[in-house]
């Protein structure tokens, strides 16, 4: 008989509550969230067929600092969608993807870090660099 | 019944493991033709999302990481984008791929969530009506833009590009 609920002893189940729940949690967050970024990017880049004016108005508020901190999220959710979905595609493709799909989400969470801290550092410094005051 | 397949078959109950297309009918929520579409759309995430990971990685190399980044980003860095057909053909490739990745992601969510069948509907006629819009209004963007603007009197707009200005005269 499989467990269908968790025991707490700790032994739960190998789907509820571990990494391939909250990778799969943290995958569509991600995504919702990305999809709707995606909306109002496409929206705000339409604007260099108003005016020029008018693109450089909005896009201007990309280089606030509130906004430069939330490009570094955004740029997170990215990545983490990204490899994520690389490490899904090899769950469903590769051989032994199942045997190895957590060993897999420590890899992807590795390279996100790497990846997050590399970004971070080059976006703020380009954000101090020419940051002009409020 | 047919062939049974000796892999899908449990050994403790000598029952074939349900699977798309052998279930039993009486379990079926819709109509089994559906199962293809459903196997493109599960394909399509998988193609389109590691397509995906490059245009966007290097979408955001080129925008943010080289040059002064964020700071660069005006009317004349998209118009000296643009004014190269990779780089439009990137953006329309990217536009097209994220939004139908992101559109198939949400319908399944909204599959997953929305229980009443009228919810269901009207949640997903809210998002192909949006997706449908947002595809076309990039497609035109990108087509019919036109980065040297002029001014009545046939004078380059000050936001113009400094390539316009050899163009024109």
């Amino acid at each position: 008989m499989t467990q269908t609920k968790s025991t707490p002893g700790g032994r739960g189940t190998l789907y509820k509550g571990r990494e391939g729940m909250w990778s799969w949690v943290g995958h569509r967050i991600t995504g919702v969230g990305i999809f709707f970024f995606l909306l109002v990017h496409v929206l705000d880049t339409s604007l260099v067929r108003v005016s020029p004016e008018a693109y450089n108005a909005v896009i201007g508020a990309y280089k606030h600092p509130i906004m430069i901190l939330g490009e570094i999220g955004l740029v997170g959710a990215i990545v983490f969608h990204a490899f994520n979905g690389l490490r899904i595609i090899l769950v469903d493709f590769w051989k032994q993807g199942t045997r190895y799909h957590r060993q897999m989400l420590w890899a992807v969470l590795t390279l996100w870090l790497v990846t997050m801290v590399a970004f971070s550092v080059r976006h703020l410094m380009i954000f101090f660099e020419g940051w002009e005051g409020f | 019944m047919t062939a049974t397949n000796s892999e899908a078959t449990l050994p403790s109950q000598g029952t074939e493991a349900p699977r798309s297309g052998r279930v039993d009918p009486k379990y079926l929520r819709s109509n089994p033709s559906k199962g293809a579409f459903e196997m493109w759309a599960w394909l399509f995430m998988r193609v389109s999302g590691a397509a995906l990971v490059i245009l966007i990685f290097v979408h955001l190399w080129t925008n943010l990481m080289v040059g002064d980044g964020i700071y660069q980003i005006d009317f004349a860095f998209v118009a000296g984008k643009w004014a190269n057909p990779v780089w439009q053909f990137w953006d329309l490739t990217m536009l097209w791929l994220a939004m139908l990745h992101g559109a198939n992601g949400m319908r399944t969510i909204i599959n997953d969530y929305a229980e009443k069948d009228s919810t269901r509907l009207a949640l997903k006629s809210i998002l192909y009506l949006a997706s449908t819009v947002i595809i076309i209004l990039g497609t035109l963007v990108i087509f019919t833009f036109e980065p040297c603007l002029v001014d009545e009197a046939g004078n380059l707009l000050e936001y113009a590009p400094s390539f316009c200005e050899t163009a024109v005269n």
